[in-house]
């Protein structure tokens, strides 16, 4: 049974050929050549409409040696937070647990807990609680943080929070369905990460 | 192929990720301190205006401005 094993072994490196990965930064975008070509013969004297891509920037690439800072966008849906901004030092509270990522961080994709999210820029740290969300590291040390919905943590009001979280807890235990009892205990653990973010 | 890795539980009760993000931005705005809090749930505000359609046609639309659902 190892030998057989074994025998399959090379051929996944064989089969590896240099594919790339969705993470790759996608090429610089050039115009179209025949649409170029068909538009110059129609209307040589008028510039060609630009297409939403020509108007992005392509992502920088990665950098041989390791960038000294990390450029942050933290956006939400309704307002860009920080936009290409470079730090030193990003802490946001994964699924998995809290997670620091310096310069040179391995592209890394993080689901965002309710938790605590800062920012550490020389010796100022800038702290939001972020409500859920995503976090993208890129391979070229850019970060992008998406959140639903994050405030300045002087923003919360700790009365509040305690009366949330002994109303949830209570209905945790009268709640009857499944969705009732997740809800109850999503309120549970928000409120509670929000507790431990006003007194940490 | 690995089986279901541990779903959350929210997503074993049947809701989705959507509903479970929505709800947890709305619990971090309602603890919000008060001019915050206002503007933030004001800024969440949901205005629709809903028609019925029959036989091809709409009927009079109705103008709806719920507080968005949870």
């Amino acid at each position: 049974m190892l030998r057989r094993a074994l025998g399959l072994l090379p051929r996944p490196i064989a089969a590896a050929r240099a594919r790339s990965f969705s993470t790759d930064l996608p090429a610089a975008h050039t115009a179209d050549a025949t649409f170029m070509e068909a538009w110059n013969k129609v209307m040589p004297n008028m510039d060609p409409p630009k297409t939403p891509l020509s108007f992005m920037h392509p992502r920088p690439p990665t950098p041989s040696s390791i960038p000294p800072k990390l450029t942050v966008n933290f956006v939400l849906p309704y307002a860009s937070e920080l936009s290409t901004k470079e730090v030193d030092m990003v802490i946001v509270t994964a699924t998995t647990g809290q997670m620091g990522f310096l310069p040179g961080h391995v592209a890394t994709i993080a689901e965002l807990k309710p938790g605590v999210l800062s920012v550490h820029e020389g010796s100022e740290t800038t702290k939001y609680f972020v409500s859920s969300g995503f976090v993208f590291i890129h391979a070229n040390s850019f970060a992008d943080i998406i959140a639903v919905e994050a405030v300045p943590l002087d923003r919360i009001d700790a009365n509040l929070v305690q009366k949330g979280l002994a109303d949830f807890t209570q209905k945790l235990s009268s709640a009857t369905t499944e969705l009732e009892k997740a809800e109850a205990q999503i309120g549970i653990d928000v409120h509670s990460a929000l507790n431990s973010a006003l007194t940490g | 192929m690995a089986s279901n890795a541990a779903v959350p539980f929210w997503r074993a009760a049947g809701m989705t990720y959507i509903t479970y993000s929505n709800i947890c931005a709305n619990l971090v705005r309602n603890c919000l301190k008060e001019p915050y809090k206002t503007e933030a749930l004001s800024r969440e505000k949901v205005h629709f205006s809903i028609s019925k359609w029959t036989d091809g046609k709409p009927e009079k639309p109705t103008i709806r401005s719920d507080s968005p659902e949870e």
